[in-house]
């Protein structure tokens, strides 16, 4: 990623993933699979980022806490695509699928918040929506749609906090949700192998972020997330720059010492 | 974080449906609501509880050391307050 345009992309991008599905998994399901694992993993890296440097103890162990649901949907989830290490240790940044949301920098705790907030919000309405439904992924979503029904409150909690807050705590909170705004239009891309049109989730979404950003008194950002300015090419392998830095701290062990155990 | 906008709580959590709420803890929080959270957090994890209780710790009163002797050590030669002081009478069963 040397100075290339991440915010449009053709969707050639992406090396081969070195873990084969298991055989006999229908592709587009497998694929959807490695888009919404590589979510919860790379999400639940940034957070645990926050251990040892979070504002209080309290609000540590809570970030800790949502990165560890975020982990167990992950290993699951990579699970059905294939060997989960290799998966999160052995890839290039080009083949991982997650959306460019949730590999933002954690920035100050407003951004850390607004990025949960927005990523909550979505992943809490595709999952209730594939728990309804009986496709693949049905039982993994009704487990964790309660696990991120507690993040988005968690998020929500913060955002009202920090937006009702003190000036200062205002003037940070929104500076995130304006910041973060730009990725929040990739995660209502079509996604094949889900019997959920993410499409379909948008005006949901909308009206739901809308509502809390003014319970809080923050404005609804009004840049674009939608059309040519809008981010978000990470479900073709395309990042942003700092994601080449966060994968490598995830994988330098792995790689270092191939086959280790703890 | 200061303990003006970050005030001591303390815990209390039911185990189980039929028992009471006890003490586990306390923590740092800015309000009650985000004061339950972060005791469902640190104090629920494990499938501790079904119920939680938040308390700004400054609500309680306490009993003081000083006051030990006056409060509890007379109880102490009162053996006959405990029901193990009493011989059961013959015939009676479900004691």
């Amino acid at each position: 990623m040397t100075g290339t345009d991440t915010t449009t992309a053709p969707a050639t991008a992406g090396a081969a993933v070195t873990a084969p599905a298991p055989t006999g998994a229908d592709p587009a399901v497998t694929a959807a699979a490695l888009a919404l694992g590589d979510d919860a993993l790379v999400l639940a890296q940034r957070l645990g980022e926050w251990a040892g440097s979070a504002p209080v103890l309290e609000e540590e162990v809570a970030l800790a806490n949502i990165a560890l649901d975020l982990l167990g949907q992950a290993r699951i989830l990579l699970s059905l695509a294939g060997d989960e290490d290799e998966l999160a240790f052995l890839r290039e940044e080009r083949a991982f699928r997650n959306l460019q949301l949730v590999e933002q920098p954690n920035g100050d705790f407003a951004h850390t918040i607004a990025r949960q907030l927005y990523f909550s919000t979505y992943q809490r309405l595709l999952y209730a929506a594939l728990a309804a439904g009986d496709g693949p992924l049905a039982g993994l979503a009704a487990k964790a749609v309660k696990e991120v029904a507690y993040h988005q409150d968690h998020a929500e909690q913060w955002t009202l906090r920090l937006g009702d807050g003190t000036e200062e705590s205002r003037r940070r909170m929104q500076t995130a949700c304006d910041a973060l705004w730009r990725y929040t239009g990739e995660p209502f891309q079509p996604l094949g192998g889900l019997d959920v049109d993410p499409t379909t989730l948008e005006t949901a979404w909308l009206d739901s972020v809308t509502a809390v950003l003014t319970r809080a008194g923050l404005t609804v950002p009004a840049g674009p997330r939608t059309g040519a300015w809008r981010a978000g090419a990470g479900r073709q392998g395309l990042h942003t720059e700092s994601f080449g830095r966060m994968l490598a701290e995830m994988q330098h062990l792995h790689r270092s010492h191939p086959g280790a155990t703890w | 974080m200061s303990s003006d906008t970050w005030p001591l709580w303390e815990v209390f959590v039911r185990s189980r449906r039929g028992l009471s709420h006890t003490h586990a803890g306390s923590l740092h929080a800015p309000d009650a609501e985000m004061a339950l959270r972060n005791a469902r957090d640190l104090y629920t994890r494990r499938m501790e509880g079904v119920s939680l209780w938040v308390v700004p710790s400054a609500a309680i009163t306490a009993s003081s050391p000083d006051e030990k002797d006056p409060f509890f050590e007379s109880a102490a030669d009162k053996p006959y307050r405990h029901p193990t002081f009493y011989e059961i009478p013959e015939g009676v069963k479900h004691l």
